[in-house]
């Protein structure tokens, strides 16, 4: 803390908070966050996490006992739509409550110190914090060549993922990037990137992917972590059952149009301004886990297919090769919906992601030992 | 002389490093380079072109929508195709509210604690801060009692002792000029802007599903159905939702923004004087109306002469790659128009973990892209420049007002705060337009024009053997290009020049300096241990730099040599 800081602290401050550790829900209503509304948080990330609306207190009753844990936030080989995804998060309002219930304490692109004091900042969070500090990682992390296609500080952006994931108590992945290469992982994968569990075998990461994340999903997982104690269950490419437990065809708005076999023909069509189903122009619905239908964005505003263009399939492991291209229809047209043959769509496309990794040298992600065991499950 | 490395340089998007040379409390030389690299463009090759613009929307999530709009583009061009007036306002208002929001961000969360000491925030009065507030506009959250519970949240942050994104910065430093006062509305407008940002940018999520990234781009219109009788469609309910937000973005702009843009703006006139740069000045133009006609238009400006604007041609784009990562197989010393690019990665910097790099030979990831073999700046500062020498109504107004508030000549906008001024007329010049695009695209509507794309050339089997064209437009940070070959209904080559490519650029074969590296000679230095200055300076461009390193090459190792038409 520089001098003017301990004056502040000396001067101007009348309260004394040093004595104790203050709770998340002790620090909102100091920031002003009315009991109302933080109780309105926890049914929304309640219902983020899936759970019985009986949880709500639960959550409330957990979140005015834990403390704010620091969190780290790395950007690798990224775009920065992770972070842009968090500042538009609703649920909770984005500032009060991702700078109120965690200690961002390392942030490219909102801090305020650079270079050196960045650096420091870092250095010193995952010193002070080993084991117990939350890691999120946005952007793929290039392997090849001794990781020259990726620094910071210059320092490669492997080294980095290896001395902060390695030592977080756990470590989010958000987007597709993060969880399994993405974007830059695609045919040829010029820079050999890979996704952070591949990345850092030993780490205990939760995917989270999209394109870009969903920040509610995100907000859900951290909740989830503090009210649990632990962190969620995970399907077989380590995404938590709660935001990707059920595909997007399954949920979709839409799918009565599916079932009754109205499709969109053409763009701007009467099929397309009366909400028929994308399926015929390329949607990915049917091959996509993810609760984008039920989550939406933005607040709730809307969601590709509530916008008239179909699913990319973007929290799909390998999706960019193995899903497109974009306005191609799945394989296997079904006419009639019926629900074995979006199942046959869906293992169909599973087997072709499962040959993508293979060909990118990335099986790792996707065979069994990777996965977490019931140890790392309990956090 | 003492050479200084600001990496990461923090709050732009990207991974930017500098290096800068120092010399008796100035600096005497800086070298800008981009430490990441994707290869996207390599990775677009053979595949669909209509896919084009979901792939490049992800060289940046910041400025979100600009290559999908620069993408979709180029493939018409390249197909001769023409899209509806709906589809052409849509993709107006989509950009307009881009470019709003993306300022305001840039202003508040990404450069303004250049100028801001929140720490100071904490000495203010509350009352006297409310007393300064009512003096510059009548913006309702004004009260000595908001300001209080502004500063009693802040205290409370503070006195946690866990600074969060705040801790370890260069509070106290002696660069920071404003009162304490100034210092807390501009924090509280800090915060407000945090909430406004989410909400306006619901424009793209009901035009586009979500932002960033909106899925709502096609090659011939947009995906957005229009019917005013149908629920799943753009109706008379969500254009009124968009109006709204268009009235809460302007509202914004001229009660918040462009006055504490002024107020800062009045206690660091040094800084007209600071950060100058390259002098040329390039912008495409933006928003164009059915007929094509730009709102904004296009053009250079060289050597700082706004008597006279020169017409643009496409030809005189070409990059450079001495100083950069790659190779090019007709050698050294010569630069490639976008469409004869070749983009081979050859990294020769050192080997990580690294101290210095070797700035006498290559040392970005980003390409020096030249127009007609100079260094260009591009952004907000050559939008506003070309359009006020051009005699644009609006912006000539806007610019002038300026000026006359803070006392200084239009020589003070070839500066740090010229660009970051700049900015905020830009920003209120878009946001008070763009409901004029609302507005026409209700009228079409209401004629019973329902079209948003042009279906005829969807089907890839319409298209010519052969094709190639080039999509412009004027991004947030400036003048962004992408070129496309298509054979086969395939992408044969696609090239991308990005604002930040020009902003960022190394050196060029002839030794010219890019826009940042001209910018920050001379630029002084209180505390080379803390360079402030240097972040104030390279802020004041909007630094985007996943946009600026993309390998445009789709190509691989093949050369394919394009006659230039």
């Amino acid at each position: 803390m520089s001098k003017q800081d301990d004056d502040v602290e000396k001067g101007l401050v009348e309260r004394d908070y040093s004595n104790r550790e203050y709770s998340v829900g002790e620090i909102l209503r100091e920031r002003g966050v009315s009991r109302r509304d933080f109780l309105k948080f926890c049914s929304a990330m309640t219902a983020a996490m899936a759970l019985p609306v009986t949880f709500a207190p639960k959550v409330a009753q957990a979140l005015d006992e834990v403390k704010r844990p620091p969190l780290v936030w790395l950007e690798f080989q990224d775009c920065a739509g992770d972070t842009e995804a968090l500042l538009r998060s609703a649920n909770p309002t984005v500032a009060e409550i991702v700078l109120d219930i965690l200690s961002v304490d390392y942030h490219e692109t909102i801090m305020a110190a650079a270079g050196h004091q960045a650096e420091a900042a870092l250095e010193k969070t995952i010193t002070d914090y080993k084991g117990k500090y939350l890691c999120v990682v946005e952007g793929a992390i290039p392997m090849k060549d001794g990781g020259v296609y990726g620094c910071v500080g210059g320092k490669s952006h492997l080294d980095r993922a290896r001395q902060v994931c390695g030592g977080a108590l756990a470590t989010i992945a958000v987007g597709t990037c993060a969880s399994y290469g993405g974007i830059p992982a695609a045919v040829p994968n010029p820079t050999g990137a890979v996704g952070v569990r591949e990345a850092v075998p030993g780490a205990t990461v939760i995917n989270l992917p999209g394109c870009p994340v969903n920040a509610d999903n995100l907000t859900a997982t951290v909740v989830h972590y503090l009210v649990f104690g632990k962190i969620p269950a995970l399907d077989g490419h380590g995404r938590p059952l709660f935001a990707y437990g059920k595909r997007i065809h399954d949920n979709c708005e839409r799918r009565a149009h599916f079932d009754a076999g109205q499709y969109v023909e053409h763009w701007g069509d009467e099929g397309h301004r009366k909400g028929f189903c994308l399926y015929r122009m390329g949607c990915k619905g049917p091959a996509t886990f993810h609760n984008c239908p039920t989550q939406r964005y933005n607040d709730k505003t809307s969601w590709p297919v509530g916008s008239g263009h179909g699913c990319a399939g973007c929290s799909e492991p390998a999706f960019w090769d193995t899903m497109g291209p974009l306005y191609k229809r799945l394989p296997n047209v079904p006419g009639f919906g019926i629900e074995h043959t979006a199942d046959k769509i869906g293992i169909g496309l599973a087997a072709g992601a499962a040959a993508a990794f293979a060909v990118h040298g990335a099986l790792n992600a996707i065979r069994k030992d990777k996965e977490p065991n019931d140890e790392t499950r309990e956090g | 002389m003492a050479k200084i490395v600001v990496d990461p340089i923090t709050r732009i998007e990207g991974h930017l490093r500098i290096e800068a040379e120092v010399n008796n409390g100035r600096i005497t030389d800086a070298w800008s380079s981009s430490t990441m690299f994707r290869g996207i463009e390599k990775i677009l090759k053979g595949r669909d072109p209509r896919d084009a613009w979901f792939w490049t929307q992800r060289f940046c999530g910041v400025c979100t929508t600009v290559h999908s709009i620069a993408s979709i583009r180029a493939v018409e061009d390249a197909l001769k195709i023409k899209i509806p007036p709906n589809a052409q306002l849509i993709r107006n208002i989509i950009i307009g509210i881009q470019n709003v929001q993306d300022h305001v961000i840039h202003f508040y969360h990404l450069h303004a604690l250049d100028w801001v000491d929140v720490t100071s925030a904490l000495k203010a009065d509350p009352a006297k801060t409310s007393a300064l507030a009512a003096s510059l506009s009548d913006w309702p959250n004004n009260s000595p009692a908001y300001f209080k519970s502004v500063q009693d949240k802040l205290k409370s942050f503070v006195a946690s002792g866990r600074l969060g994104p705040f801790a370890n910065a260069y509070w106290g430093h002696p660069a920071y000029k404003l009162p304490p006062e100034a210092n807390l509305m501009a924090t509280a407008h800090y915060l407000e802007a945090l909430e406004w940002q989410k909400d306006v940018i619901r424009i793209h999520a009901i035009l586009g599903s979500k932002n960033p990234h909106p899925q709502t781009f096609l090659v011939g219109g947009m995906s957005i159905p229009i019917d005013p009788d149908s629920q799943n469609a753009l109706n008379a309910d969500k254009l009124m939702e968009i109006k709204r937000l268009l009235k809460k973005a302007q509202d914004f702009v001229e009660k918040v923004y462009i006055p504490d843009l002024l107020a800062v703006a009045s206690f660091y006139k040094e800084w007209a004087a600071i950060g100058g740069g390259v002098g040329n000045y390039l912008c495409y133009g933006e928003f164009p109306d059915a007929a094509g006609n730009q709102w904004l238009p296009q053009g250079a400006i060289l050597g700082k002469d706004i008597s006279k604007v020169l017409p643009l041609d496409q030809k005189k784009v070409a990059e450079y790659v001495d100083h950069s990562w790659f190779e090019y197989a007709s050698g050294p010393e010569k630069g490639l128009h976008p469409w004869d690019g070749e983009s081979e990665a050859r990294y020769s910097g050192p080997k990580p973990p690294y101290e210095y790099l070797d700035t006498d030979k290559k040392y970005s990831w980003v390409k020096a892209p030249r127009y007609d073999e100079k260094a260009m700046e591009v952004g907000p500062l050559a939008r506003v420049l070309v359009a006020y020498a051009s005699g644009h109504k609006e912006a000539k107004a806007a610019v002038d007002l300026v000026l006359n508030k803070l006392g200084v000549g239009p020589e003070a906008l070839f500066s740090t705060l010229g660009r970051t001024g700049a900015r905020g007329i830009d920003c209120l010049l878009i946001a008070r337009q763009t409901p004029t695009w609302l507005n026409e695209l209700i009228a079409n509507i209401a004629k019973g024009d329902y079209r948003i794309h042009a279906n005829e050339k969807w089907d890839p089997s319409e298209w010519p053997a052969e094709a190639s064209g080039y999509g412009w437009h004027e991004a947030p940070r400036g003048a962004l290009g992408h070129w496309i070959k298509i054979k086969d209904q395939k992408i044969l080559n696609y090239q991308a020049v990005v604002p930040s490519t020009w902003n960022a650029s190394p050196r060029d074969a002839r030794g010219q300096r890019g826009p940042y590296e001209a910018a920050l000679v001379g630029t002084p230095l209180a505390d080379p241990a803390q360079p402030l200055e240097i972040l104030r300076t390279v802020h004041s461009f909007d630094p985007c730099l996943a946009c600026a390193v993309h390998v445009v090459d789709a190509t691989g190792n093949e050369v394919i040599k394009v006659k230039v038409s």
